[in-house]
């Protein structure tokens, strides 16, 4: 941490401007913070902005109604009236609340939907930390939220928002299991937590035929897939599992005290967590950023890299060791003009395009089943989590674990090349 | 020997039965009905109904002003099937009056009430699955429900309350225009509800939430003076237009849908909702029929412009969308209103069997129940 500070001091500020170099250390770590934050900030705004519309036209075009089709051009400025409209609304507390706990539920909501994305992949090189153990980090963040959620069913001190927090405790126990263990098949067949080789190894084969999901690479992981969404569905809080808010049983359950911006907090982190989801059954099941004609865009082994483009047009210095804006700007903008940056770029574009297309054809099925099917009963979701799941599930890691050690990852590989 | 120390229960983690309000301002309590819940965390214990939150003083009124003027107050009573009470109000002081009405009036009363049976049932089966939590066919029920009130609207001018039964007839004639519009509407109804038990009938969630649930056995039905397809629903065959035949009912030819326990119990929710399904096409067959039989003539007969009933009293019921809906009027010859006028409403006799059924169910079970006995608190309060 100390040397990215004094990397940032000393590398990058004092260059630019020496009194920028002497910014004290909290400074430069939190600016850094911030900025490396605004973009994943931005893309969640994003994310849940579109979906909200999307889902409203969606859910529309189901109900042969119109939906939003009046602010902006059929209605694409919606969310954005919306969003305004609720940053102008009064922020009420009921009176008998644990204001502290009003307070921070939301943000508490909002900061666990937000992480995830620190460790989703958006394309095989666009991933703002490969960790290691990516899988268990997003798991375990998406749990983050559900305490924020239990906060805000008990911090109102209202009777429907207990019930809802109630109900998302018990649901939360339910599906957590279930979903862990469908990954975790997942895992045993890759044989690794980080997300970004889980996808890695699903490419060849035209980029779509040894995705996990795929019965002939390993049928557990395809029984795997469907129960992660059903999970899915359960931990997003969407219908038919959308019991902690239900609202015609709960009125709106844990979010029932809450108006304006605090309201939009938990509005976008449920959007958030739901692409979330997706994302991640994209990833690991899904092929992520795999398919179809990519490979044709594959760098050739040796080609620079656009790191590399970029740091042979940046290198421009004055006598001094000051950079040069201009000329650096000038060196940059003209790697534009070369082929050897664009392949790359689209290579990485194409794949960010096939994970987030994908994202969003399983969020599509999220709200198409949220606008056709009836609210299940608390009780009929914990026995199905905990009496079909969760022994299912279990099939799938021993059968994942039993495939990987008597035959490969990959049954069809295996099926191929022992015909050789 | 020493006694042996129990630890205490730590009275900070003892649980306790929690008193909730379920409405009056509540979205699936169809209206203002107050529920008081007792709860053991999801379980509730006890239902207690709590109505009055819509009462509009109906009965003195009706006792206040003149007899026909009395018409437009009852289509306020169930706002959802208005021509059924109008129809059924002014039975009651016809029959007072003795007055004959002519054959082509019978039969639009009867084609009118039966559409607006149908109208109620699509209003009952989407916001049963909104109280389910399914979005969807509620707006597929408005979507059929517009074409019948654009129906109503030509021939009465309102889309909610009508004023169209008059006591002697009908206000109006329909047109061809009207009636072409309701054999269009024959027509593609059928393949409409079809689709409504694609999507919800037959949904495996829905049967799920609905069969075994709230269980009304037909003992219970009868001594709760339950009607309509809350009765049906529980596997006993009672319905007015069978049993006592007014208007032109005995002329044609429908069969009372009844509860089977298909799908669970026998008196369950799915049974109730079924029965206002099956309900729905059995109207249809009588609008077909009415329509098709509708004898040339007048519509209205001579009723005096100032009307004073004679001495006596009566009681004339009918079979509305939600049960038998009851006019007791007692007139004396000198005035020109009612002595006394009392409402048996049907929704009011159903809603008090909510006691007795939900109770020792989940909360979401509740609504469930309350959803499948269809109240209009209009109804119950008058």
């Amino acid at each position: 941490m100390q040397e990215f500070v004094h990397f940032l001091q000393h590398d990058v500020l004092a260059r630019i401007s020496p009194p920028l170099g002497a910014l004290p250390d909290q400074i430069v770590l939190l600016g850094a913070i911030l900025v490396g934050a605004a973009p994943i900030v931005a893309f969640m705004a994003v994310i849940a902005m579109a979906w909200t519309y999307g889902e409203r036209r969606i859910a529309g075009f189901i109900q042969a109604r119109y939906g939003p089709n009046r602010v902006g051009p059929e209605g694409v400025l919606q969310p954005l009236a919306d969003g305004i409209k609720l940053l102008a609304k009064e922020d009420i507390a009921p009176a008998g609340a644990d204001r502290p706990l009003y307070e921070l539920a939301p943000l508490l909501v909002f900061v666990g939907a937000l992480l995830p994305f620190v460790a989703l992949p958006f394309s095989e090189k666009w991933v703002i930390s490969s960790m290691a153990a990516g899988v268990f980090y997003v798991l375990a963040f998406e749990a983050i939220e559900v305490i924020g959620i239990i906060m805000a069913g008990w911090a109102p001190n209202s009777k429907w928002s207990l019930y809802g927090g109630m109900r998302l405790a018990a649901q939360m126990v339910a599906y957590e299991i279930p979903m862990g263990l469908c990954l975790l098949t997942v895992v045993a067949l890759a044989g690794t937590l980080n997300l970004g080789q889980i996808c890695q190894m699903q490419g060849g084969a035209f980029g779509v035929g040894n995705w996990m999901v795929w019965p002939w690479v390993s049928p557990f992981a395809t029984l795997a897939f469907f129960m992660f969404f059903v999970g899915g569905l359960a931990a997003t809080k969407r219908a038919p599992f959308d019991l902690p808010e239900a609202e015609s049983e709960l009125v709106a359950g844990f979010h029932t005290e809450y108006s304006g911006i605090r309201f939009a907090f938990f509005f976008m982190a449920e959007y958030a967590a739901m692409y979330v989801v997706c994302a991640v059954a994209t990833v690991c099941f899904l092929g992520g950023w795999h398919g179809p004609f990519r490979e044709w865009l594959a760098p050739a082994a040796g080609a620079p890299t656009i790191s590399d483009l970029l740091g042979k047009a940046v290198q421009v210095k004055t006598a001094d060791g000051a950079w040069f804006v201009w000329a650096n700007l000038w060196g940059a903008l003209s790697v534009l003009g070369k082929w050897a940056f664009w392949k790359p770029m689209l290579y990485e574009l194409l794949g960010a395009f096939y994970l987030i297309a994908k994202s969003f054809f399983l969020l599509f099925v999220m709200v198409w089943m949220r606008w056709t099917l009836p609210r299940i009963r608390i009780d009929q979701v914990i026995y199905m989590c905990l009496k079909v799941l969760l022994p299912f599930s279990l099939l799938c890691v021993l059968g994942a674990a039993a495939q990987t050690v008597f035959t490969d990852w990959n049954l069809l590989h295996w099926l191929l090349s022992a015909g050789k | 020997m020493t006694a042996i120390e129990r630890p205490l229960p730590r009275p900070e983690l003892e649980t306790e039965e929690l008193l909730v309000n379920m409405g009056p301002q509540h979205p699936s309590t169809h209206g203002v009905l107050r529920l008081v819940i007792r709860t053991d965390g999801e379980m509730v214990r006890e239902t207690w109904p709590h109505i009055g939150y819509l009462h509009r003083c109906f009965e003195k009124i009706a006792q206040e002003v003149t007899f026909p003027q009395v018409v437009p107050y009852t289509d306020r009573l169930d706002y959802l099937a208005s021509m059924n009470n109008a129809h059924s109000y002014c039975m009651a002081v016809e029959r007072l009056a003795g007055i004959k009405i002519p054959p082509r009036a019978e039969y639009l009363r009867v084609i009118f009430s039966e559409l607006n049976r149908i109208a109620s049932h699509l209003l009952a089966f989407g916001t049963y699955a909104l109280d389910l939590g399914a979005f969807t066919p509620f707006l597929y029920g408005f979507r059929e429900r517009e074409l019948l009130l654009d129906i109503f609207e030509k021939v009465s001018g309102g889309r909610l309350l009508y004023h169209y039964p008059r006591i002697g007839g009908v206000a109006r004639d329909i047109t061809p225009e009207i009636a072409k519009d309701i054999e269009q509407f024959i027509r593609i109804f059928p393949q409409k509800w079809a689709e409504y038990n694609t999507l919800l009938s037959y949904n495996k969630i829905f049967i799920e939430r609905t069969a075994n649930v709230g269980v009304i056995l037909p003992q219970t039905a009868i001594r709760y003076g339950l009607t309509g397809p809350c009765l049906r629903g529980s596997g006993v065959a009672y319905d007015i237009r069978k049993a006592h035949p007014y208007s032109v009912y005995d002329k044609v030819d429908f069969q009372i849908a009844v509860g089977q326990g298909e799908k669970g119990t026998v008196g369950d929710c799915w049974d109730r909702y079924w029965v206002r399904m099956v309900e729905m096409m059995e109207s249809l067959k009588i609008v077909d029929q009415c329509l098709k039989g509708l004898p040339e003539g007048p519509v209205q007969a001579k009723v005096a412009r100032v009307l004073r009933l004679p001495d006596g009293e009566a009681y004339t019921r009918a079979e509305n969308p939600r049960g038998e809906l009851g006019f007791y009027i007692v007139s004396d010859k000198k005035r020109t209103n009612a002595v006394r006028c009392r409402v048996r409403a049907p929704s009011f006799c159903n809603l008090s069997v909510t006691h007795e059924v939900a109770k020792d169910c989940l909360v979401a079970d509740v609504v469930a129940i309350v959803g499948s006995i269809d109240i209009v608190l209009g109804e119950v309060d008058r």
